[in-house]
């Protein structure tokens, strides 16, 4: 199955750490401490492994790093860049949160929305932020989705989506909770019309996002470890007062329970997508496709 | 009497207030509960069936929380599970197929937090009723009677026409939730319910839901009268429209928009 061989994780730096002679260290070199391993990794290092420590741990990505991961050289095309929340309910705090989000994420908003080609095939891609107030749904993000399905069905395009988020944005009130409802009617159009959906569920992804488009996908798939859920772990353990079972909300925990397609390793992502974009003709469904 | 916002949280509350199955039994004729989501099981907090209005058979679902403590334990109170949403989705494709108008009562805190819900998919049940509920080709109207708690209600609240009753709130998050995550403190339960805009009055200005119904004279049978009134008006006008889905997918499509800015605007 030389196909599927790219589908065995393969880690750069496990590799190269194998054969290489040992890396002669800088002493200022800045480091990040592993929360699974426990080591201290150079940031150059993981920065070259896709920000995966050589245990297998996924550091979270911010958005733009990821399109350059994923995302043919040059052909990222973004679209709704100019959009901003404003504060609809008047919301105390939310204003001065959003300033201060904004210089902190180097973004306008949550989700990065536009078009590109993986693997020499157009489609569609959003891509969330989570150092945007953990990428969570208010007004902008749900109407940039929603553009974004309606941009795809109305070119017959595919739509690759990486989501991490914690939810609905409360500061937006009902307005967030309404963009779960507009996002899916946008999804289903797309789905009716034909076209192939792919979700890449990343950590965390959970509440509104996880019970909206995050599972609404043709083919779910997630990295490996990410927290997946609907309610937060903390408020299930005070509701029920019960132990969390071990490996709860995982990936590998939703796989086990019929609920993703599959987890994928980093490294592996844009190979599989690439296959996945061709044997579905490039994603625009019906006519006959060929490999 | 000067209400602030958490009042009518508490009043939405109230325990003596009636619940989905009292509006069942109170506006339809003939109730038949029909039960199971044909998956995993039956969810207690969900209660769906078949009824006739006025001669009009009609779908109808409703989440109930029960009145005594005993009733609402048992009812897991109000906090529907996957199998509840499968349940109710199961009953809506089947509306869908003979033709019948749907008709929700929604009155939940939130979806069912618990291990068990987890495993089987919440996220995904809400996710699913969400997205198949936008195309069924039949008339849905939701009436949030009481708690409208966040996803948990919105999964069977994506219809045609929503309405509230007067006390009834509707909001992302519960006001104590909120207050926790933000001022890690749930006693400020208050200042958030304010901040939420979570009221009627808020939902009818935000486009997310038509009307609000009077509770002057909640239980009677006037009351329950005039609900069957605005229904069978509705209906009729619903049944008839043929742009039914385009419409259903606009009425959500346009909430938020105005929330936006554009970078020009903004310089
Ligand atoms: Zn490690």
């Amino acid at each position: 199955m030389a196909l599927l061989n790219f589908l065995k994780p393969k880690n750069q730096l496990e590799e190269g750490g194998r054969t290489a002679a040992p890396v002669q260290q800088d002493a200022g070199e800045p480091e990040k401490k592993c929360p699974n391993c426990h080591k201290d990794i150079p940031i150059s290092r993981l920065a070259a492994n896709n920000l995966v420590c050589s245990c297998g741990y996924h550091f979270r990505m911010k958005a733009r790093q990821r399109l350059h991961m994923i995302a043919d050289k040059g052909t990222f095309c973004e679209l709704y860049a100019d959009m901003k929340s404003g504060n609809p309910l008047d919301f105390s705090g939310y204003s001065e949160k959003l300033e201060s989000v904004r210089k902190i994420s180097d973004e306008e908003e949550a989700v990065i929305c536009g078009i590109a080609k993986i693997g020499k095939q157009k489609c569609c891609i959003f891509v969330m932020e989570s150092t945007f107030m953990m990428g969570s749904m208010g007004s902008v993000v749900g109407e940039k989705i929603t553009l974004l399905f309606e941009y795809a069905t109305e070119h017959h395009l595919p739509v690759v989506g990486f989501t991490v988020s914690g939810g609905a944005r409360m500061q937006e009130g009902l307005l967030s909770l309404m963009q779960m409802a507009k996002t899916s009617a946008a999804v289903k159009r797309h789905s009716d019309a034909g076209l192939l959906y792919i979700a890449m569920l990343t950590d965390p992804t959970t509440g509104g996002v996880t019970a909206s488009f995050a599972m609404e996908a043709d083919i779910i798939l997630a990295e490996p470890s990410a927290t997946i859920g609907f309610a937060g772990a903390r408020v299930i353990e005070q509701t029920t007062k019960k132990a969390l079972p071990k490996g709860f909300q995982t990936s590998e925990f939703v796989m086990e329970h019929g609920f993703i397609d599959g987890i994928y390793h980093r490294n592996n992502q844009k190979k599989l997508l690439t296959i996945l974009l061709r044997m579905h003709n490039g994603g625009k469904g019906n006519e006959s496709s060929t490999l | 009497m000067n209400q602030v916002p958490y009042d009518r949280v508490k009043i939405a509350r109230d325990s003596s207030r009636p619940t989905g199955v009292d509006y069942i039994k109170n506006i339809f004729k003939g109730f038949i509960e029909l039960h199971g989501d044909r998956r995993f099981s039956d969810d207690p907090a969900i209660v769906g069936g078949l009824a006739v209005l006025n001669g009009i058979p009609a779908t109808v679902i409703a989440i109930e929380k029960g009145h005594t403590a005993k009733e609402r334990a048992a009812r897991n109170f109000g906090a529907p599970g996957p199998e509840g949403y499968r349940k109710a989705l199961r009953l809506m494709k089947q509306a869908e197929k003979f033709g019948r108008p749907i008709i929700c009562f929604v009155d939940t805190s939130g979806a069912n937090c618990g291990i068990g819900a987890e495993e089987r998919g919440q996220g995904q049940a809400i996710a699913e009723n969400l997205m198949e509920m936008t195309t069924l080709c039949v008339p849905i109207i939701s009436i949030l009677i009481g708690e409208g708690g966040s996803g948990g209600a919105l999964a069977l609240a994506v219809a045609d026409r929503v309405w509230m009753l007067q006390n009834a709130v509707y909001s992302v998050i519960s006001p104590e939730g909120c207050a926790s995550i933000l001022w890690k403190d749930s006693a400020k339960a208050e200042t958030a319910a304010a901040s939420l805009k979570l009221t009627a009055e808020d939902a009818k200005s935000f486009g997310v839901i038509e009307k609000i119904i009077s509770e002057n004279d909640i239980g009677t049978v006037d009351f329950y009268d005039r609900i069957r009134a605005l229904l069978l008006e509705e209906i009729a006008e619903l049944s008839v429209d043929p742009d039914l889905i385009n419409k259903r997918y606009d009425r959500f499509r346009r909430i938020g928009v105005d929330a936006i800015k554009h970078q020009a605007e903004v310089l």
